[in-house]
């Protein structure tokens, strides 16, 4: 018995330059807004973005993106609809507002046929929204994906700290390439983890300070593009490479 | 339509495990269709066809031989087994066209049919997959 699908999956990528996974150790540390945030920094600097939605067990990025009614378009595969110059993927059109009881086994099924269905044409960078933490549905996107960079999103929170270490140290045991990490929600100078991430060899990019204003923003993405979050987003992305034009 | 996904993902992976293989010739392809993927089988089988004459691989259409597989849901709380088709008329039309891109999306929309839980394994019917591949 052989699964098609997992043959398909690379050919279906093959015309995207880079696939960013937005990642972190813990929930509500921010991940899917930074990811949101680089896909909307990333098509407002004339970038062919997609974004696509891998918390299956939490989808959050629509709701930051304020995406409503829309539906992915049929034409021998699924091709996302563009949302603020984004082409945005979700599960979110299939199971609406309703809970996603779902299974590790599930999840790894799911994005299987979400890479397989999906068609997204020919774009610069691909951002994927990943679910918090190692799982093995994180090992599968990463074994069928391949060529993928991790930007780690963490907080000052030493809860948050300690996991991101683990996730770190694993992403570097499979050597995969790492973006850089970002400290989100920065409540105070300086970051425990900063030591521990050098001795990796790890890009800091640096930290984002906690922006009061950022909840009134969410829904409405021309708002969120003018936040302090945003501003200070892009210009720690300024020191990664994801914005420069010949390695997108 | 995205039938014609799946149709490509059957082509290339036949083309992949020929060459892998050494098959000059492909002889027959044994597809399963699971029921809870409720393909469209004239599409699927006119998107085969239609993708079969894109790619490089000596095997004639009427080859692929597909078997429609009834679905084994099974209750991980009460051990109760049912069928897609058993519960149906449960399920409202926009409902069976979400499984229809996603089948696992049953999780959301489907209850075990003996105590209602939403914990449940999909044994067999999921999808596509290629039960066979012959040739020399």
């Amino acid at each position: 018995m052989i699964d098609p699908r997992l043959s398909i999956i690379k050919k279906r990528l093959e015309n995207i330059t880079r696939i960013v996974a937005v990642s972190g150790s813990k929930g509500g540390i921010g991940k899917s807004t930074v990811a949101s945030a680089l896909a909307l920094a990333l098509a407002e600097k004339g970038k062919r973005v997609g974004l696509l939605d891998l918390d299956l067990s939490g989808p959050s990025t629509h709701i930051i993106l304020g995406v409503e009614g829309l539906f992915p378009e049929e034409d021998k595969g699924l091709i996302p609809p563009v949302v603020h110059g984004i082409k945005f993927m979700s599960i979110v059109y299939f199971i609406g507002n309703n809970p996603s009881p779902l299974r590790g086994n599930d999840i790894s099924n799911i994005i299987i046929e979400l890479l397989t269905i999906t068609l997204w044409g020919s774009l610069d960078v691909l951002v994927l929204d990943m679910p918090p933490g190692i799982s093995d549905s994180i090992l599968d996107v990463i074994r069928f994906i391949g060529r993928m960079e991790f930007l780690v999103v963490t907080t000052q929170s030493k809860v948050a700290v300690e996991v991101t270490k683990k996730e770190l140290k694993i992403l570097r045991e499979l050597n995969i390439p790492i973006l850089g990490m970002i400290e989100n929600m920065a409540t105070r100078e300086g970051s425990s983890l900063h030591k521990e991430v050098e001795s990796l060899h790890i890009p800091i990019l640096g930290s984002i300070k906690f922006d009061a204003e950022l909840e009134d923003a969410i829904g409405d993405a021309q708002r969120l593009s003018r936040t302090g979050f945003m501003k200070s987003l892009v210009a720690l992305l300024e020191k990664s490479t994801i914005f420069r034009p010949d390695t997108a | 339509m995205h039938e014609w996904a799946l149709a490509e993902s059957v082509i290339h992976t036949v083309g992949q495990e020929a060459e892998k293989n050494h098959l000059k010739k492909i002889e027959r392809v044994v597809v399963n269709v699971g029921e809870l993927q409720q393909i469209d089988m004239e599409i699927f089988r006119f998107a085969l066809d239609t993708v079969l004459g894109s790619y490089n691989l000596e095997l004639d259409p009427a080859n692929i031989l597909l078997q429609i597989e009834k679905s084994l849901l099974k209750c991980r709380v009460c051990g109760n087994e049912w069928s897609f088709s058993d519960t149906m008329e449960k399920i409202q039309n926009d409902e069976a066209e979400s499984i229809h891109f996603v089948p696992e999306v049953a999780h959301i929309f489907m209850r075990c049919t003996a105590c209602g839980s939403p914990d449940f394994d999909i044994i067999v019917g999921r999808g596509i997959w290629i039960e066979s591949i012959e040739g020399e």
